[in-house]
């Protein structure tokens, strides 16, 4: 069963497509272009449709989705966290 | 077994300026917001007619109002509407759009009603609505290859499932319509940002490109002139935060899977401007879904392709809005707003190719007569994009 889905390996979040999702489960991820299996723990209580870190992110980095930069990490973000508006913010505006 | 397009039709209505329409609407439409009762008045009187009545048109001025008209043309020009009964408060400006209308070559007729008042105007009108009921209802579909057909996209109430499902399956569809020839068009101008370099680089011309990044940066100084906040909870709307989306740069993304792997931008329009030939249109638009969708229906767009996340129940009056939708939980609990459920991308029950073949076929049976999900359901939403106050 597919629980999260992510767009590049390279991408630093993935997107959970199943309800219910809570901490300690373990997860199976798809990397969907280079079509591949990846699977660990999630670290928060995550809703459908939501994100959650694949990798460690610090305060400052860049966030990597579909390849490309989607925003800053105002706050650190272990892997498996639930990474979303508390922890993300927009580059642009 | 996946589709062939190439040697795929539809059952339209030829209309005369050629154009194929997929729907036979005889339409009462208002020019201005006085003239909204005396339009419903008609629309109730006929059956077969349908009113299209909406809150603007008095004392604007300048881009705002070359706007309106552009608006109220192009949706009486629409090939899905067959004949036009035109309203308004005098009778200038009811004859301006009359006769832009009439320049498509089909029926249309309008009336002022300064000198005649409510009640003689609803008769006069009525008269001739009946007229082109009679004539409108035996006109006939004929057989057109699926070129013929204009499509027009916009994402709404999206969130990451729209990214990762719905929105690339309509880029799959527009690639696989793209080849045969056919006019397409996407919009949603703030939507794009951080994306508007993918979207630069795919644009045929260097022409296409500065118009487009016009358009954009346009855009942006609106944004940044009004702005009080980084416009979180309107741009992402709430409903994309709680779905899951977090920054516009994400939320374009997601957007701009929309056109596909293949397409290339062809040109660029202003709001509600026809385009002047096939392939891939960029319109200057809102992100705000019935007014985007409405200034498709303006532009001559004759089926819209809508993805959802959070599900977006908007349809438009002259316009089948067909809606598609990844996300497991809205296909449960909001399924009757759904035409195509894509969510077994995610669960990879389904591949994009077949995602994208499935939303071309309710496209087709879409564009034969099979009413949308917000048809029956009775959504209509008609609304203006103002750019600025009336004096």
């Amino acid at each position: 069963m597919i629980h999260f889905v992510v767009h590049d390996e390279n991408d630093s979040v993935g997107v959970v497509v199943v309800e219910g999702v809570k901490a300690g489960d373990e997860m199976t991820g798809w990397i969907m272009d280079q079509d591949k299996e990846v699977a660990f723990k999630a670290a928060s209580d995550i809703p459908i449709g939501h994100k959650l870190a694949i990798c460690p992110l610090a305060e400052g980095d860049t966030v990597i989705k579909y390849g490309v930069d989607i925003g800053r990490v105002v706050a650190d973000i272990g892997t498996g966290e639930h990474a979303h508006v508390h922890n993300i913010k927009t580059k642009r505006w | 077994m996946s589709l062939d397009l190439n040697n795929a039709t539809f059952w339209g209505y030829r209309r005369e300026n050629g154009r194929m329409g997929v729907r036979n609407h005889v339409i009462i439409l208002p020019i201005d917001d006085i003239s909204n009762a005396a339009a419903e008045a008609v629309g109730n009187n006929i059956k077969g007619t349908m009113a299209l009545p909406h809150p603007y048109g008095r004392l604007q001025f300048g881009a705002d109002l070359d706007l309106h008209f552009r608006t109220l043309i192009g949706t009486g020009a629409n090939p899905n509407v067959a004949a036009v009964v035109v309203i308004g408060i005098e009778e200038g400006w009811t004859q301006k759009v009359v006769e832009g209308i009439a320049r498509t070559g089909k029926p249309v007729i309008g009336f002022g009603i300064e000198l005649h008042g409510d009640h003689d105007t609803i008769m006069r009108a009525s008269k001739a609505a009946k007229e082109y009921v009679h004539w409108a209802t035996e006109l006939q579909r004929e057989e057109a290859p699926v070129k013929e057909l204009w499509v027009s996209t916009k994402c709404g109430e999206s969130d990451t499932t729209s990214g990762c499902g719905s929105n690339p399956t309509v880029g799959n569809a527009f690639d696989k319509l793209y080849e045969q020839g056919n006019t397409l068009l996407f919009g949603e101008t703030s939507e794009v940002t951080g994306g508007e370099h993918l979207i630069a680089e795919r644009c045929r011309s260097d022409e296409v490109r500065d118009q487009f990044m016009f358009m954009f940066n346009r855009y942006q100084e609106m944004i940044e002139r009004h702005k009080t906040s980084d416009l979180s909870d309107s741009q992402p709307t709430k409903g994309n935060i709680a779905g899951g989306l977090t920054t516009i740069e994400e939320k374009a993304l997601g957007n701009i899977t929309k056109i596909g792997k293949k397409c290339v931008v062809d040109g660029v329009l202003d709001k509600a401007e026809e385009p002047t030939g096939p392939g891939l249109w960029f319109m200057d638009s809102s992100s705000a879904a019935a007014e985007m969708v409405t200034l498709c229906g303006a532009a001559g767009y004759a089926v819209h392709l809508f993805p959802t996340g959070q599900g977006n129940i908007i349809g438009n009056p002259i316009v089948p809005v067909i809606k598609i939708c990844a996300n497991p939980r809205t296909i449960r609990t909001m399924s009757e707003h759904v035409d195509v459920d894509v969510s077994g991308l995610l669960s990879r029950e389904m591949s994009p190719d077949e995602a994208g073949d499935a939303l071309l076929e309710m496209t087709l049976r879409t564009a034969n007569g099979r009413n949308t999900a917000a048809e029956a359901l009775g959504h209509n939403e008609f609304v203006f994009t103002r750019l600025y106050e009336s004096a």
